[in-house]
């Protein structure tokens, strides 16, 4: 049996009927690793020592009959930018190559509690700045479905690592589209739930205001699973919402018969290539097909969604990653004095497009531009947010395609910013608003994924949910992995 | 020299009295091992994020009560960013353009002379660590106060002159001690102040320019070094120079200002609202809550001393200018059937003993039980008032009660007739010559009789009785 082609919820199931160990399992996942990561690049890190000896307590366990946490024994990854106690967290930066952690983020304390085990950390670009995994100051992931292609970012080790079934589930991080866009490059599904719905704490930040935390897996029911695991209240947050979370697998089978759907025209100009237009519209033809509603509506204020977002997003990251000065953790380039500690940590330890971003940043702050930049993009941001709030007292959730192009090539966006920041114009919008989305894969062209956006009202996740499901089934593309059939 | 006017505003910050830092649950206990006090939140680790400490939120309402300001219904957290080791977020969480609290007063007395100094505004923000910078030139960080809670309480330019600065300082650290909402320990660190000072011609209505003074460590220190400041600023004028906008540190050694940095190395702090952190929305139910939680604030305590112990409006203001003085006078003065008699003894012996040893009044061994005791002891004539003395030393020294020591060192005035004759017969009898200067109207020789007669008594025969017997002998 190749347990590793196993989902998330049939390796549950599996575990516990017995029907085969956790340190089966769990060793199936570290030999998938050893076999395709070669070529793949997902992990930073693995921990396999830990993991195994995990896999056989909880064998051990369940032989003396023992109650265990649901998921126990079942793998996951998690993308290297969530603190995780004991063990390495870079943020693919060579100024945290060497930090550990005193403390697990709280998603990673849910994912142990309730008894997954961690194989590793994923690849991304570095603080999670970036489109395509190329920013990562380690190395670059590969799309598992064309080695030359990007996976997309920065998410890209998690989203490639489910896609070759490396790992059923894998976190990711989520500012301006970085779960939903690999999923797409990587033809898996990939969740950014409401802004508030899973806790930050333990995410090194990016744009505080932005980044929520989201689950990859290979279908949708593995995501509602996991959503189930990682939502809800934590006290260590202060902008986690104090909302109980429902089960999310509920409303998974209800279909899509009655729900008014939106499909906002702007989301198909913003330089959409026709091919992605094409098979984004015929999955929406097969919903429509279900008994939805169906109409076309306008969101205006789109066109300012990328710029208004490249004025807030980077004056927050400033600002945040101002911690990393060499004094405490991390590295040290040189300690001469304290200007050259400041200055050469900092030059040296950072990556181009992040050292872009904190420019930007600072800039967008400084005295004299503030009410011209970072006070505009606040007042855009609400603006964009009103918009939603009052297309969603009509339709239940809009459908839009997730990204603009195809999956491209490792090198060919790199040395152009202003295009790559293009790869995320479909998905910046939500970031904004603090929404729901999910992408699910809706087709190929020429053997590259393309994936479809469904946006929930905050926190209407169930919808989201309810309508990536009932697509899942209609498309019935099944949950596919590069290279095997 | 042209005459000039003084104009100082003066920026407070106190750390709260809570147990617990603003945004985590690390100790704010003084005094622990450097680097004791700390936890990934507030070291600013990566990952981790601020939770508002209820408590902080609290106290900087009643803070704002107690000055009397608004209370604002809606503020939030801002980030000021800037890079120092002391820093581990390299941004400090503060509140920049909505404050909690705005638009107060206090009212101060100076030389008789009532006025009030207006508070522009009380803000909440963190307290950074402390750089230790040891013999061989390394410098090392102390993170212990990092994250502690703190009010920053800036008045408008109303201040005249560095006695005012001084009794606005003295009024505001009485209030804040009354109100529980910091111990304002200067010397712990726990009180700090920075002041801004100008000069203009007397009569003008523009201000001069003005340059910011730190490190002022105590009451002395604040009035001195505006002393100074002011005094450097009127002569430069004179010689034609130009006050340049400066920042400049008190040197308390040296007793003079010296300049740190000027404007031009401002920082831009880059202040934008903290996104970590939801904004406070204040409910009338929870102001009332604080309100209804407020103490006697000095100036009502000073009016019920009056009206109610018949205190002189000096004595109720000396007893009130410290909370704990206040409170035990209190205490006296309810177990006490004349309340003027604990009051003399608080404001004499004890303060003074106080002063002298640098000591709180919660640290000594008196309890308001035995200062009364004390006091009745006098009034009903068992002790004489010179003999009380010496019992008051023996209980602060040893925590005796007033009854014990009198009893154990035989300190019972002597009013036996018998007994006092006694003495007065051996004493006229010494000292014949003196009994003759008496006679021929030598009034200032009975002075010293009287004393032969205590002495003999060891200081114990009454006063009054031995007068008596001397002129009926004599
Ligand atoms: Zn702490």
């Amino acid at each position: 049996m190749k347990l590793h082609k196993l989902s998330l919820y049939e390796a549950k199931e599996g575990l516990d009927k017995k029907e085969f160990s956790a340190k089966e399992l769990v060793t199936s996942t570290f030999s998938r690793i050893n076999e395709v990561d070669e070529k793949i690049n997902a992990f930073i890190s693995v921990d396999e020592e830990t993991a195994i000896s995990k896999a056989e307590e909880i064998d051990d366990n369940r032989a003396k009959g023992e109650k265990l946490p649901p998921y126990a024994g079942v793998p996951v990854a998690i993308k290297d930018n969530m603190c995780t106690d004991g063990i390495k967290t870079t943020c693919a930066s060579k100024i945290l190559e060497n930090f550990v952690p005193p403390f697990d983020a709280t998603v990673v304390k849910m994912l142990r509690d309730t008894g997954f085990i961690m194989v590793g950390k994923t690849n991304l670009d570095e603080f999670a700045m970036g489109s395509s995994t190329e920013n990562s100051a380690f190395f670059t992931t590969k799309n598992p479905w064309d080695l030359n292609k990007v996976p997309g970012g920065s998410s890209g080790g998690s989203a490639a690592s489910v896609a070759s079934a490396e790992v059923p589930l894998a976190l990711g991080s989520d500012t301006g589209g970085s779960i939903r866009q690999p999923a797409a490059f990587c033809g898996v599904v990939g969740f950014k739930p409401t802004y508030g719905r899973v806790s930050r704490y333990g995410l090194v930040a990016f744009a505080s205001s932005f980044d929520q935390i989201g689950p990859f897996a290979r279908n949708v029911k593995d995501v509602a699973l996991s959503m189930n695991v990682i939502s809800g209240h934590d006290e260590m947050d202060s902008t986690s919402a104090d909302i109980d979370a429902p089960d999310f697998t509920k409303s998974l089978d209800k279909g899509v018969n009655g729900m008014k759907i939106g499909i906002p025209e702007e989301y198909f100009q913003l330089g959409v290539k026709s091919e992605i237009k094409n098979v984004v519209k015929n999955a929406i033809n097969t919903i429509d097909d279900q008994g939805a509603m169906v109409e076309d509506i306008s969101l205006p204020t789109t066109e300012y969604a990328l710029t208004s977002y490249y004025l807030i997003s980077p004056a927050e990251a400033s600002s945040n990653l101002a911690r990393f000065d060499g004094v405490r953790y991390g590295t040290r380039l040189s300690d001469e004095n304290l200007k050259s500690l400041y200055y050469e940590t900092r030059s040296q330890g950072f990556g181009e497009e992040v050292k872009r971003r904190i420019m930007l940043g600072n800039y967008a702050l400084s005295s004299g531009y503030y009410d011209d930049y970072y006070l505009k993009g606040l007042k855009v941001r609400t603006l964009i947010k009103r918009e939603f709030e009052d297309i969603f007292g009509k339709y239940d959730v809009l459908m839009a395609p997730t990204t603009p192009t195809l999956p491209f090539n490792i090198g060919e966006q790199i040395d152009d910013p202003a295009t790559m920041y293009l790869n995320d114009i479909c998905t910046v919008p939500v970031n904004l608003a603090g929404l729901p989305a999910i992408s699910v894969p809706c087709g190929f062209v020429e053997g590259n994924p393309v994936g479809i956006q469904i946006i929930g009202k905050p926190f209407d996740e169930a919808k989201v949910l309810q309508v990536a499901s009932e697509l899942e089934k209609t498309l019935n593309l099944g949950q596919k992995i590069p290279g095997e059939s | 020299m042209q005459s000039y006017e003084t104009v100082i505003g003066l920026e407070v910050h106190a750390e709260l009295l809570t147990d617990t830092k603003i945004f985590c649950g690390c100790s704010t206990e003084f005094g622990k091992k450097p680097n004791e006090n700390v936890c990934p939140i507030c070291l600013g680790m990566p990952g981790t994020l601020p939770v508002l400490n209820k408590n902080v939120l609290d106290l900087a309402v009643t803070a704002g009560l107690a000055l009397n300001c608004e209370i604002a219904e809606f503020s939030k957290f801002d980030r000021k960013n800037y890079f120092y080791p002391d820093l581990p977020k390299a941004y400090q969480i503060s509140q920049f353009d909505l404050p909690i609290a705005r638009n107060g007063y206090i009212e101060v007395e100076v030389e008789g002379e009532k006025k009030k100094v207006r508070i522009n505004r009380i803000h909440m923000e963190e307290d950074a660590g402390k750089l230790v910078h040891a013999a061989g030139g390394d410098s090392m960080v102390d993170f212990n106060r990092t994250g502690v809670a703190l009010i920053e309480i800036v008045t408008e330019p109303d201040i005249r002159s560095p006695k005012e600065a001084k009794a606005y300082l003295e009024a505001l650290k009485n209030i804040l001690q009354y109100t529980e909402v910091s111990d304002c320990k200067m010397e712990e660190g726990s009180l700090r102040c920075d002041a801004n000072v100008s000069i203009m011609p007397k009569g003008s209505d523009e201000f001069g320019t003005k340059t910011e003074v730190k490190n002022m460590n105590s009451f002395k220190a604040v009035e001195k070094a505006l002393e100074y400041e002011v005094e450097r600023q009127m002569e430069a004028l004179e010689y034609g120079e130009e006050i340049v906008q400066e920042t400049r540190r008190w040197d308390e050694s040296k007793q003079v200002t010296i300049s740190m940095r000027s404007k031009e190395e401002a920082h831009d702090y880059r202040y934008f609202p903290e996104p970590d952190l939801p904004p406070i929305v204040m409910k009338e139910s929870e102001l009332e809550r604080i309100r209804a939680n407020i103490p006697e604030l000095p100036k009502e305590k000073k009016e019920r001393f009056v009206s109610e112990y018949n205190l002189s409006d000096y004595d109720a203001g000396v007893l009130t200018s410290d909370k704990k003085i206040a409170d035990y006078f209190d205490e006296c003065a309810k177990k006490s059937e004349n309340p003027k008699k604990p009051a003399n003894w608080i404001m004499g012996d004890l303060l003074r003993v106080l002063n002298e040893e640098n000591r709180e009044i919660d640290e000594i061994k008196i309890t308001s039980d035995m200062l009364v005791e004390l006091c009745k002891l006098e009034e009903d004539g068992t002790i004489s008032s010179k003999i009380a003395k010496e019992v008051f030393e023996e209980m602060y020294k040893n925590g005796d009660k007033p009854e014990e020591v009198v009893e154990k060192k035989g300190l019972k005035q002597i009013s036996d007739q018998g007994e006092i004759e006694q003495f007065v017969e051996e004493v006229i009898e010494e000292n014949p010559e003196t009994i003759e200067d008496i006679r021929n109207g030598k009034d200032k020789a009975m002075g010293f009789l009287v004393g032969q007669v205590m002495k003999k008594s060891k200081g114990k025969a009454n006063p009054q009785m031995v007068n008596d017997l001397l002129k009926e002998k004599i």
